[in-house]
């Protein structure tokens, strides 16, 4: 069960209509390394992984789509005064050809999303370095999206959500840690 | 309360005041939960966040009292006519 907040987790503000820059975005909506893959790939690993872990691994999981929220948010605002010629002009004439102004799960390149895009291995070491491995990559992707834009609004969103990526990160290697001490424990006896 | 297209400017300098205080007390709260989660006998770090989950609920009821429901499913308390569908979505503010 899952209860909505009628918040956002951090501010999304945009000082200009930049459909371009929605476009790029698009990459964490429905990108390999995106937040909505992120979100599924920890919601789905809590059922067969240890005790120990199945806490960060839940509400780590449960922040993404916080974080989802807010990348939605970002393209919503980013394009939503756009003229059809605008979204032409920025590479979106497929998209509004296809889904109008509506959001849909693709990357930036246009790829629908899809679950191949991640792994459940029901191993505990395995699936916890996929998911410090996708914190990393999300970590990366945010970079280079700052890299892509001059307005500070967004930048200043978009460095909360990239200075996220490393506190998880952070919190899955403490968890493989956790599991590998529990695994030397058990061999001494 | 009001609804959020006939907010005066005070009303909505005050939304976004209480909102951000909100946002920033409840970023302490998520930060020590993922902290506590794989840290669990930090006791400065639980009365830490035992602090601010007081704070939270002080500044939410607060917000509610001004421009209704934050939590739908029975976990916020609701004026007359039922005030969930009003209040300002968050992709809107």
């Amino acid at each position: 069960m899952w209860i909505y907040e009628k918040k956002l987790q951090y501010p999304v503000r945009v000082s200009k209509c930049d459909p371009m820059m929605a476009r790029y975005l698009i990459e964490q909506y429905g990108g390999a390394d995106g937040e909505l893959a992120a979100a599924l790939r920890y919601l789905n690993q809590r059922y067969t992984l240890p005790e120990k872990v199945i806490a960060i691994v839940n509400d780590i999981g449960t922040e993404e789509l916080a974080h989802l929220e807010m990348i939605a948010t970002m393209i919503y605002k980013l394009t939503k005064d756009a003229t059809p010629d605008q979204l032409i002009e920025a590479g979106l004439g497929a998209h509004y050809a296809n889904h109008d102004k509506a959001l849909f799960f693709h990357n930036a390149a246009g790829a629908p999303f899809t679950a191949t895009y991640f792994q459940a291995k029901g191993d505990p070491i395995a699936d916890l370095y996929e998911d410090v491995a996708a914190e990393e990559k999300a970590r990366a992707t945010y970079q280079w999206l700052i890299n892509m834009t001059d307005d500070v609004d967004l930048i200043d969103s978009l460095t909360f959500l990239r200075e996220r990526e490393i506190v998880h990160s952070q919190r899955f290697r403490e968890a493989a840690e956790m599991l590998k001490a529990d695994q030397q424990t058990k061999k001494i006896f | 309360m009001t609804h959020a297209s006939s907010w005066t400017d005070e009303q909505k300098h005050k939304y976004y005041e209480l909102m951000q205080e909100i946002q920033e007390t409840d970023f302490v709260l998520v930060e020590l939960n993922l902290y506590l989660d794989t840290h669990p006998d930090d006791q400065s770090a639980i009365a830490q966040y035992n602090q601010f989950v007081q704070k939270s609920m002080t500044l939410k009821h607060h917000f509610q009292s001004m421009f209704g429901p934050l939590y739908h499913f029975g976990n916020s308390y609701s004026p007359s006519p039922f005030a969930w569908k009003e209040a300002p979505w968050p992709w809107q503010v």
